[in-house]
């Protein structure tokens, strides 16, 4: 026999190297499983990463674009033809900063084609022939965009030809103006499909428009002045001091940096929102990965106990295990990157109708780093926790070997413990804050997700001790064994209640406050039988057309419509409350830059003005008021009843003397009133086409929008304003769609400026809509559904390895299968009650709340819903729990006892 | 004339050995004063019957547990003044273990089993010195098989030489042939005792086969917790 070698110069300790190899080859069997539980934080992950790079996507095509999208440097608008003051700025400006200016005057009208008879409401761009100054507008055949420099031609979209039978080369009339369609449009920059469905586009020449004599009285109008400026100009510099004159004037501007603001916004709130889903979901992915981290760490210990003692310290050990973790859950995040990537390159097509901008989807490498970050540190952080009980393995356990819950019992007060609880809690608010618009936001939802965990806690100590305190002695031996088990020592009362509950209050939350938000949009035409509107009609046109109803159908519902503005309320000028509100904004500004603070964002701003103390005096109040509801055009009406869309919350309808007195009595939309801070016995002048009309506000309606009736935010006594000059709206039932289209015809041909909509067609667009919000919900909810499966099997695997072990023990002692699965059903299906019902009280505090303080709405608890997800959770738990029992019966009991 | 006295170095001493448990509101003592010396090189059998305390007293002397009183001092280090993380570092440096159940790293092929105490104390050639020991033990051509893929036999056989990796002062085997069968178990006893002979180690044995602790040199008897006997084999 050769003698041994002898061993080889020890250096004391194990190298980076040597360990990193045991770590790698001692992981060989766990990976798969390892990877498994890591994938709980990969949806997640991918949520973040396809959000935050198609919002970046966006963003950046929007910066791209952005000059483009606006059509100039700077756009001007107004919803009146311009007055010598604000036409003498723009000449002003032009000398000054060297502008040349384009023109486009935009209004719905009816188009009717000739030759097939086909009407249809449009949207009338008139253009002047230097229009746009950037971005190219493309047509099919090509190149004919420039004809509308020279030549009577309307450019239309698509659909419009599909709509009126009409092909290019026929002719299409537009009030009394006749164009040929030289064209349809291919790009149009800012175009967004939804708008172009239901107003498609003409664009004509500018000055043609005059000929068609559709912009009378009343005519609802945009008219935009495009202004170029010298190349190295700066709009924002120019227009900035420019603004307060501007406000005076009434006329909106807007530049490049505001356009692309504006247009940003709703993306940036879409992915905010859709960010924080990904954030919970990567938070229930956490609480997957501890449980799931729980199991493995249980498969351990044998090997532990082998390593320490081998001579493996209780440090080298942990850094053993944290490393493959680690390994794993980057893994995971990767796995969860490259998905929310192929994601991202498929939301541009969801989005498409609702986007001004053609996205260029390229990868966002900030936004996979982040989200591969935060998933990577978010699994290290949750499978610490349980990682940590491995330090206390004893090698004892070679020798002889106890349960798995006592090898890992840790201390409440072991230092190491506690410290990874604190980084764990502060990691929460960490994220929570990088990913909230706001610092109050961030706290609300890591106080939210805390409290959600303590209740949790709390419920399931309740019903361990419940189970300990309501078992009797007389019950059936399996219903007492598996109440039994939620109490004894290792039970999985906590781990289950927690993921269970977490999983079904994330779920739960997010379903009720997606169907709290899409029933704003839930639009009940059913309720209405109107199918055809006709609106812009003139005081002399009302009777004629009044009467081509009636022969083809029912008119439902008239009412006149008066354009006015705010002149005063309660005798300060709206001037006055603008000067105010300014006034304060700058106070405030100064005395936190004196207290060193930083300016409020644009939000911040809209917050503190939201809640500005409604003090008595009214100046404090008047000082919050925004600008645009003092400033903004109302249409409004005069009638001696209530509709049935509307009913009072404050104060009493109009009172016989109102029809008598000098003041006139107005009754307000709640919303427009809280907005503008008005309250009932408020004085308010109305600016009605030059004439001064004072009312009093003797009532305050809540009007349901979503109806397709006119509604208004200013309803006046009827003796009010029966002498001001004023256009008619009118509701009709006319059946058939040959009838529709006939009427339709008729009444563009003898009143070109009478605009109708043919509400089906808006009913279709709109249940369009609605069926893609719906679906992207369902996804979104289904999601959410997959993420709390593997959540769930984590959690019960946690426990496995003993319950197999007790399972095998019984069946030894001659259980039936039907006795221990009666066992497993009593134990899961009490904890999938607890769990689930719990989560989904949680749930509706935490809808109420996200609906209510974050989106600003009422929120109504779609129980249907939060009991439905409930008995799935409970399902899925009994389903998981019954799995497990099947394992007990392909396990030997030699096999198992000898484990044990 | 008086001979010359011998110097004996004693590789192992238990002195007044105690180890409590607690069960419920009581103190179980499960070896209680127990003492003696073990000199380095010898071949110590500890024998008794089932819960007399031997495994609990093999976890003593390995410094895997820690006596509720007195004192064990391996290789002159007094194991009850060290902490988990000193005792597991003079484990890895002078320890080596063979158990009943094997308790190779189900993950690890055996090749790489052998290695982990080397790689653990950081030794460089552990892959060499690896398949050396397999050569050795008859098992070259199935290093890189798992635990799961060898008979009872050949995972004691690695169990052994995983032992002998590092040249340990002295070896620890509770019980290494209870898990396998007479003929097996011999074979595998004259491997582990022909490892020693080279290396020199002092060799505890834990077991309750009377055989197998005939081939010691001294058979330390315990029951209840207590030794009953401490008798040196004749030559």
């Amino acid at each position: 026999m050769t003698s041994l070698p002898p061993a080889s110069a020890y250096n004391g300790r194990a190298s980076f190297r040597q360990l990193a190899g045991l770590t790698w080859r001692e992981s060989r069997s766990a990976r798969r499983r390892l990877l498994l539980y890591m994938s709980a934080i990969s949806l997640g992950v991918a949520a973040l990463v396809a959000i935050d790079s198609f919002a970046d996507n966006v963003t950046r095509s929007v910066r791209e674009q952005s000059r483009a999208l606006l059509g100039g440097d700077i756009s001007f608008s107004s919803n009146r033809p311009y007055t010598a003051e604000q036409n003498a700025f723009l000449d002003t400006l032009a000398i000054k900063n060297g502008a040349t200016y384009a023109h486009v005057v935009t209004f719905p009208s009816m188009a009717l084609v000739p030759r097939s008879g086909g009407t249809r409401l449009v949207q009338v761009r008139a253009v002047s022939a230097n229009y746009p100054f950037y971005g190219e507008i493309t047509t099919e055949p090509a190149g004919r965009w420039s004809m509308l420099k020279t030549a009577p031609v309307a450019l239309v979209d698509p659909s419009l030809l599909v709509s009126l039978n009409a092909h290019v080369g026929d002719s299409i009339t537009l009030g009394l103006g006749r164009f040929v369609i030289a064209a349809t449009l291919k790009d149009v920059p800012g175009s967004a499909g939804v708008a172009e469905i239901i107003g498609p586009r003409v664009f004509i020449p500018e000055r043609y428009l005059p000929e068609t004599q559709l912009l009378v009285f009343g005519s609802t109008a945009d008219y935009g002045v495009l202004a170029k400026l010298p190349n190295k100009a700066n709009p924002d510099k120019i227009i900035g001091p420019e603004r307060p004159k501007l406000e005076k004037m009434q006329l909106r501007a807007r530049t490049v940096t505001q356009s692309e603001e504006n247009t940003t916004e709703a993306i940036k709130q879409l992915s905010q929102f859709i960010g924080i889903v990904g954030l919970v979901a990567l938070l229930l992915g956490g609480v997957g990965v501890a449980s799931g981290v729980r199991a493995f760490v249980a498969r351990k210990i044998d090997t532990v106990a082998i390593l320490r003692c081998l001579g493996a310290s209780s440090g080298q050990v942990l850094a053993m295990y944290v490393a493959q973790a680690a390994a794993m859950g980057l893994i995971g995040s990767i796995a969860g990157a490259a998905l929310g990537v192929a994601v991202q390159f498929g939301l541009p097509s969801v989005f498409k109708d609702f986007l001004p901008v053609d996205v260029t989807v390229t990868l966002e490498p900030a936004a996979i780093l982040t989200g591969i970050a935060i998933g990577g540190w978010i699994a290290l952080i949750f499978s610490l926790r349980p990682l940590l009980a491995l330090r206390n393995v004893s090698p004892l356990q070679t020798l002889r070997r106890d349960a798995d819950s006592e090898v890992l019992r840790m201390r409440w007060n072991d230092i190491p413990r506690v410290a990874v609880n604190v980084a764990l809690a502060l990691s929460v608010v960490a994220i929570a804050l990088l990913r909230a618009s706001t610092v109050r936001q961030g706290l609300s939802i890591s106080g939210a997700t805390f409290a959600v965990i303590g209740v949790l806690t709390l419920s399931a100590v309740l019903l361990s001790w419940l189970s300990r305190k309501a078992l009797r002695e007389h019950w059936p031996y399996v219903i007492r064994q598996g109440v039994a088990n939620l109490y004894r020592p290792a039970n999985q009362t906590q781990s289950v209640i927690l993921s269970l509950g977490f999983g079904a209050f994330l779920i739960t939350t997010l379903v009720l406050v997606q169907s709290n938000l899409l029933k704003q949009f839930n639009i009940k035409v059913d309720k209405s039988n109107a199918n055809l509107v006709f609106f812009d009609i003139q005081e002399d046109q009302f009777l004629p057309v009044d009467s081509m109803v009636r022969s083809s159908g029912k008119v439902l519902q008239t009412a006149p419509i008066v354009t006015m503005r705010i002149a005063s309320i309660n005798d300060r000028s709206v001037e006055q409350i603008i000067g105010d509100a300014r006034a304060r904004i700058t106070a405030d500004s100064l005395a936190r830059a004196q207290r060193g603070e930083k300016p409020l964002t644009g939000e911040e701003r809209r917050d503190a003005q939201r809640n500005a103390p409604n003090g008595p005096g009214g100046r404090q109040q008047q000082a919050g008021r925004p600008g645009w509801a003092l400033r903004r055009d109302y249409r409004s009406t005069y009638r001696d009843k209530l509709t049935s869309s509307e009913k009072i919350v404050q104060g009493k309808w109009f009172s016989a003397a109102a029809q008598h007195g000098d003041t006139g009595e107005v009754s307000f939309e709640k919303d427009v009133a809280d907005e503008l801070h008005i309250k009932l016995g408020d004085v308010i002048t109305w600016d009605v086409q030059g004439v001064q009309i004072a009312s009093r506000v003797t009532s305050l309606r809540e009007v349901t929008w979503a109806r397709f009736e006119p509604n208004f935010f200013a309803v006046f006594s009827p003796r009010s304003l029966r002498d001001a000059p004023k256009q008619f709206v009118l509701l009709a039932d006319v059946r058939g769609t040959p009838k529709v289209a006939a009427l339709q015809r008729d009444i563009v041909k003898r009143f070109p400026n009478v605009s109708s909509v043919d509400l089906s067609l808006v009913q279709q667009t709109v249940e369009k809509i609605l069926r893609k919000v719906s679906t992207a919900i369902r996804f979104m909810a289904l999601f959410s559904l997959a993420m709390g499966i593997p959540v769930l099997f984590s959690a019960v695997a946690a426990t496995r390895r003993d319950r197999i072990r007790e399972g095998v023990l019984l069946k030894t002692l001659g259980a039936t299968r039907g006795q221990i699965m009666k066992i497993l059903l009593a134990e899961y299906a009490l904890l999938g009650i607890l769990g689930s019902l719990t989560g989904m009280v949680l749930a509706i505090g935490g809808g109420w709340a996200i609906t209510h303080y974050v989106f600003d709405n009422d929120f109504s608890p779609a129980l249907g819903s939060a009991v439905a997800i409930a008995g799935a959770m409970l399902g899925l738990t009994v389903a998981i729990g019954l799995l497990a029992g099947r394992d007990v019966f392909r396990e030997t009991p030699m096999s198992a006892l000898r484990e044990g | 004339m008086l001979s010359k006295p011998t110097i004996r170095i004693f590789m192992l001493i238990a002195k007044e050995v105690t180890r409590e448990y607690r069960s419920g509101d009581q103190q179980i003592a499960v070896l209680r004063d127990v003492s003696f010396s073990i000199p380095q090189g010898s071949f110590v059998a500890i024998v008794g019957p089932s819960g007399s305390g031997k495994t609990t007293l093999l976890g003593l002397l390995a410094g895997l547990d820690t006596p509720t009183r007195g004192q064990v001092i391996l290789d002159g280090s007094d194991l009850t003044k060290m902490s988990e993380n000193e005792r597991a570092r003079l484990r890895g440096e002078k320890v080596g273990f063979v158990f009943q159940s094997f308790q190779l790293i189900p993950t690890l092929t055996a090749r790489e089993n052998i290695q982990v105490p080397l790689e653990l104390q950081g030794a460089d050639g552990a892959a060499a010195r690896a398949d050396d020991l397999l050569e050795r033990i008859g098992l070259k051509a199935r290093g890189h098989h798992f635990p799961m893929q060898l008979s009872g036999g050949e995972q004691q056989r690695v169990a052994i030489a995983r032992a002998f990796a590092n040249n340990p002062r002295i070896l620890f085997a509770d019980e290494p042939t209870g898990n396998l069968d007479a003929a097996t178990g011999a074979r595998v006893f004259e491997l582990l005792e022909s490892l020693n002979r080279e290396s020199g180690s002092t060799i505890v044995l834990v077991t309750h086969d009377a055989m197998l602790a005939q081939r010691a040199s001294r058979t330390i008897r315990l029951a209840d917790g207590a030794v009953v006997g401490d008798t040196e084999a004749t030559a």
